[in-house]
């Protein structure tokens, strides 16, 4: 007889949790970022970073990226519970390692100290596409683009540098070569 | 220049074309110029109700009982706010429903004005989808779009809220867009080879098992009848869910009767057993599947639903078939005939043994309870309706608990939409209004609301809706003076401690009926049961039938939480066998 005192079932092993990027095209209207955000809330999915912009000025879409986790099954009622709402046109979804996608995220830092600290953290950021954007004696404010962990890494490196505020955006994704997205 | 309609006028010039014929609904503030346009378009009739969440599950009631979506139309605020269990009852059981909000005037949206509140952020959740009309232009197609939306694919609610000024302001009418092919095709994206494969299947299977669901019913009448020839065409052992019941004939030998939490041993045996399991527009509800880790393990899984998000959703298939239920199985059902053709073969034969096995867990008889002459038994009272009742061509409905599942075992039903019940919600309180809404479809049929006392007091208010109408529903209380499920649960799992789910005053539901205008009816020995329930059907106007039934029957059989199907308890008795103690009579 039940030890349970539950009027629902006890939950089952969960699968391997995987990370997996979103992209969705939807109607550029009031709410829909609400419809979509609200989708996952709802329905208990996690939202690591979001990044969402008009694309199609004429045709008045928008391109929603999401970077989410979960098991293949619940990523497959993502795409399908997404797919049902009614501004959303199509949605795509890769893994993080398919390495026929490019994820790029961006970040702006804002580094304050001395000329030598400094110098380190350029150096540091040499290698991701870096762009200084506002410069005084004792600050500067650099662009990078990079890979999300590659800019965790960084910006942990930075702190004892002189990294004083930083702000990400969320991962934005285009696929390798001729092909687009279907 | 052509002529130019109000917001009013433009909803209800809509609603004429998308062939609407009742609306439930409240009048306020900010709908007050829709209500005003209502005394010039005599072909729709509006059913005033007496609470918005009456109107939600009327308005359910209609549509799931005649196929066509139903109208509701409310004001802002709390009028919005009351409805929103009906839109989340309509979501989860997918009924088509269009639920018209007023709303403040645009300039004063987000102001906090009076009786505002954001309807489009609070219904969102609970509506396939939703609209605020901010530009008049935007009405006519937002309308026509609205009722697309809510009748298409797998059907459900809608909300378009109308601001009280663009109620006013004055626009062009736009007729609906004609794109009957373009649906087709959207909601069926199964090809021949699916079928093919689904063939193969049946033709191997040993133990196969027809699962059905509301999903026929929601696929309209053809979708019955082409289950009940696949079904003969098989000579497959089918059962259903609860909203499922009445695609399949209840009498039929072939029927196992309801799957699920308080199905039978044999439907719930014939699943863990099986080994092809075909579902028909269901949804592996956790009513239906109990334990997921041990559900049907042996089988090859076969799904076919319209919404795409239902496959793999709770359960992983091997067979997904995306396409309209009464499209897809008709197509199964030509590709076997001609199959046939070619030699004859059948695999009937083939599940002579899965007959027997059945037949063995039929021996059990699970649904059985002993009688008493001195108090009525609710099982009881359920069959001796259904006996007294079954010749009419009678319409059910029911509120939530206990009455629910006996209504569901003992009561059988032979066609589609004669049932209306809270499933996937469980709104207590859904059946008075549902019988409204109900009997506005179906003016001249016998409409009987089989309710728990607790539940119809949520709504009762409505008795007065269906006395000012003269609609003749039949409220048929099981009164037993508890919560009855709560109990049940109370009794088995928390040590029997009641807590809160007795009813220390309940109203006398004789001298209430008389204050509404209706009749009233009490039953309180098995003797007079029959007298009494026909004096109840031969009652020319709205009734409520006190039965007063024994407090302490439980429903069974049952599978406890976080069971397979297979470990069920059939009664009492078996109750004691698991070591858990229970009163009552043995049931087996």
């Amino acid at each position: 007889m039940p030890k349970s005192k539950s009027a629902y079932s006890v939950p089952t092993k969960k699968g391997k949790s995987d990370t997996y990027i979103f992209v969705v095209w939807v109607d550029n209207e009031a709410g829909v970022l609400a419809r979509v955000v609200g989708l996952f809330s709802g329905r208990g999915y996690n939202i690591e970073s979001l990044a969402v912009a008009e694309v199609d000025a004429a045709k008045n879409i928008s391109r929603i990226t999401i970077v989410t986790t979960g098991t293949p099954q619940v990523i497959d009622q993502i795409k399908r519970q997404l797919t049902k709402l009614v501004p959303v046109h199509k949605v795509a979804e890769f893994k993080r390692e398919d390495k026929n996608v490019i994820f790029k995220e961006m970040a702006l830092f804002k580094i304050v100290g001395k000329k030598n600290k400094i110098q380190k953290c350029l150096n540091v950021c040499k290698k991701f596409d870096l762009v200084i954007l506002d410069e005084t004696k004792t600050s500067r404010v650099v662009q990078i683009t990079a890979l999300r962990r590659e800019i965790d890494k960084i910006s942990k490196k930075l702190k004892p540098h002189g990294l004083i505020s930083a702000s990400r955006t969320g991962a934005v994704a285009m696929t390798r070569g001729a092909k687009v997205f279907n | 220049m052509p002529k130019l309609y109000t917001g009013a006028e433009i909803v209800f010039k809509c609603l004429k074309d998308q062939s609407v014929e009742h609306i439930f609904g409240y009048p306020g503030g900010a709908v007050l110029p829709i209500y005003d346009e209502l005394k010039n378009h005599t072909s729709i009739k509006h059913i005033l109700v007496r609470h918005e969440q009456g109107a939600g599950h009327a308005a359910e009631g209609y549509a799931r009982s005649s196929g066509k979506p139903g109208v509701v139309l409310v004001t802002s605020g709390p009028g919005a706010t009351n409805v929103v269990t009906a839109l989340t009852d309509a979501y989860m059981d997918s009924v088509p429903l269009v639920c018209i909000s007023g709303q403040v005037p645009t300039h004063l949206i987000g102001t906090d004005a009076f009786q505002e509140c954001d309807t489009t952020g609070i219904t969102r959740p609970c509506t396939k989808h939703n609209w605020l009309v901010k530009d008049i232009n935007d009405l006519s197609d937002i309308m026509h779009e609205a009722f697309k939306v809510a009748t298409t694919g797998r059907p459900g609610p809608v909300l378009v809220d109308i601001p009280k000024d663009i109620q006013f302001a004055k626009t062009k009418y736009k007729k609906p867009k004609k794109e009957k092919k373009l649906n087709e095709k959207f909601n069926n994206k199964f090809s021949q080879k699916h079928i093919y494969q689904l063939i193969e299947l049946i033709k191997k299977a040993k133990k196969p098992i027809i699962y059905s669901g509301g999903g026929v019913i929601n696929s309209g009448p053809k979708a019955s009848n082409e289950l009940r020839e696949f079904v003969e065409l098989t000579g497959f052992p089918i059962t259903s869910t609860l909203q499922g019941l009445g695609a399949y004939p209840g009498d039929d030998n072939q029927f196992l009767g309801m799957l699920g939490m308080h199905g039978t041993y044999e439907a719930n045996n014939a699943m863990h057993d099986c080994d092809l399991l075909i579902n028909i527009g269901a949804r592996f509800d956790d009513r239906i599947t109990g334990k997921i880790d041990e559900f049907s393990p042996n089988s090859k899984k076969v799904h076919i639903d319209i919404d795409p998000s239902s496959i793999n959703k709770i359960i992983k298939v091997d067979l997904a078939i995306v396409g309209d239920v009464a499209k897809v199985i008709s197509k199964i059902n030509k590709t076997i005939l001609k199959k046939k053709n070619g030699h004859s073969k059948s695999n009937k034969p083939n599940i002579a043994k899965w007959w027997e096995q059945i037949q063995k867990w039929r021996g059990k008889d699970s649904l059985n309870f002993v009688n008493s002459n001195d108090s009525i038994k609710p099982q009881h009272a359920v069959q001796r309706l259904y006996e007294l009742t079954k010749d009419k061509d009678t319409y059910v409905t029911t509120e939530v608990g206990q009455h629910q599942m006996w209504a569901a075992q003992h009561y059988k039903f032979n066609k589609p939409n004669r049932w209306m019940t809270s499933g996937g919600l469980g709104t207590m309180g859904y059946g008075l209004p549902a019988a409204v809404g109900v009997q506005i479809a179906h003016p001249e049929k016998l409409v009987v609301d089989i309710a728990g006392e607790a539940s119809v007091l949520m709504t009762m208010q409505e008795m007065s809706t269906a006395v000012q109408y003269n609609l003749p529903i039949k409220i048929f209380i099981l009164n037993n003076q508890y919560m009855g499920m709560v109990r049940q649960w109370q009794e088995l799992l928390h040590e029997k401690n009641y807590s809160e789910s007795y009813s220390e005053a309940l109203p006398d539901f004789l001298k209430m009926a008389e204050a509404y205008g209706c009749k009233g009816i009490k039953a309180e020995n098995p003797s007079e049961l029959d007298e009494k329930i026909q004096e109840m059907i031969d009652y020319k106007g709205p009734v409520i039938f006190d039965c007063h039934v024994d407090p302490n029957e439980n429903c069974f059989p049952m599978i406890p939480s976080g069971k397979p199907h297979n470990q069920m308890i059939l009664g009492p008795k078996d109750q004691e066998d698991n070591k858990i103690k229970g009163k009552g009579k043995a049931l087996v």
